[in-house]
């Protein structure tokens, strides 16, 4: 079972590795966005110290969108999405590789990038400290709520910005949680624990949940 | 058992019945007596599905992508046994080429290496020989009637011949219930 997982973890990698788009087209728009908005709104350093948590939770909501329909659809459209389900191993461990996969494709780069928009923002080294750590908690619960949304509009036509309409209102609770944090963290003296709890209170029922979900999802689309 | 019927008859969602990859409205399907429902991984672990798509991911190479499928049907199967698969299917020196260079039939000839190296007592095949050159069709069906003798089963839907005794073959036509 275990070897399942890492094979289709592994396969999963492999392809995005030969096929960079997904990788880079995510990470690009996540960068434009965040840099768009003190073009707008203007350099003064305590406005965009105000706005910088929203801005950076709201960017990587929209990025992390972006690439959801690609979770499924390939393996849809070649058909190794039926092999899938015909596995004599349980579909959820296989579908949790896959979205292990997507995040590290498209959520992790995110985390990794993300002291670069904190230097725009002027923030302070302890805030992108915790601007890091709640996106590294907060993003695989996007991707894990994203692939339920993609697997429930698989073949769908128009399934992109079905999933964005179904998906985004569910990833709110991160997005005031995540964004909460951040604001935070500029007080200085404030207690950061209860954000980093909720949060990964988030991430354990999105992982106890999205698997099971998601595979319920694929054998509904797939028919 | 060669299942026939014109175009639009049903034959690939009956196929698909059969592999729980439809649900049907009515009926069960059975496997060794045993309802597919309630055990479905010694079900999934007894066949093999081929149907219309190859089932290939095309940047990956012919190997990875027999590797993988054979990891995922349960049964790893080592580089040398695919490489020789492949050899047989005519496909020696394409190993490790991205599948997305290859011809539509060289595609279909890497999906069909799954049957030489898997040992699924059931092939539920989907229009096999589509794509095919005369030399592969004759070989297609000889890898089927060798399954068929070896006490394996094969349901496949073809408008091509298959060269088995009357016997060892049952044709179920869909037309008639239409």
């Amino acid at each position: 079972m275990f070897k399942s997982f890492l094979t289709v973890l592994k396969r999963d990698l492999t392809l995005a590795l030969r096929q960079r788009s997904d990788l880079f087209t995510v990470l690009f728009f996540f960068i434009i966005v965040v840099s768009i908005f003190p073009l707008g709104i203007g350099f003064e350093a305590d406005t965009l110290r105000k706005i910088a948590p929203g801005v950076v939770w709201v960017a990587a909501l929209l990025a992390s969108t972006l690439a959801l329909e690609r979770i499924f659809a390939n393996d849809y459209a070649d058909g190794t999405l039926e092999q899938m389900l015909m596995t004599p191993q349980p579909l959820s461990v296989l579908v949790f590789a896959k979205i292990t996969a997507h995040w590290l494709i498209t959520g992790l780069p995110l985390v990794l990038i993300a002291p670069l928009a904190g230097l725009q923002y002027h923030l302070s080294l302890p805030t992108i400290g915790t601007l890091m750590l709640v996106l590294l908690i907060g993003t695989p619960v996007l991707s894990m709520i994203g692939a339920i949304g993609a697997a429930l509009t698989l073949g769908l036509r128009g399934g992109g910005v079905l999933i964005s309409l179904l998906v985004l209102p569910l990833y709110i609770p991160v997005l005031v949680y995540g964004a909460g944090a951040i604001s935070a963290s500029m007080q200085g003296d404030v207690s950061l624990q209860a954000y980093y709890l909720l949060l990964s209170a988030f991430l354990l029922l999105a992982l106890v949940f999205a698997p099971w979900a998601t595979s319920a999802a694929l054998r509904i689309s797939v028919e | 058992m060669w299942l026939e019927g014109r175009n639009g008859s049903g034959k690939t969602t009956l196929l698909r019945t059969l592999c729980g990859l439809f649900l049907a409205d009515q009926g069960e399907v059975l496997w060794r007596g045993v309802p597919v429902k309630k055990a479905p991984d010694d079900f999934y672990r007894d066949v093999l599905y081929l149907g219309h798509q190859n089932a290939l991911k095309l940047d990956l190479t012919a190997i990875e992508n027999l590797q993988v499928l054979s990891q995922l049907a349960g049964q790893p199967v080592s580089e040398e046994k695919i490489e020789a698969a492949l050899a047989k299917m005519g496909l020696a020196g394409c190993e490790d080429v991205a599948v997305r260079h290859m011809s539509q039939g060289q595609k279909r000839r890497v999906a069909l290496s799954r049957l030489l190296i898997s040992d699924a007592a059931l092939w539920i095949l989907d229009e096999p020989f589509v794509a095919l050159d005369v030399a592969a069709v004759e070989l297609l069906q000889s890898i089927i009637v060798q399954q068929v003798q070896g006490q394996g089963m094969v349901i496949l839907t073809t408008h091509q011949a298959v060269p088995l005794p009357a016997e060892q073959m049952q044709r179920l036509s869909l037309d008639r219930y239409v």
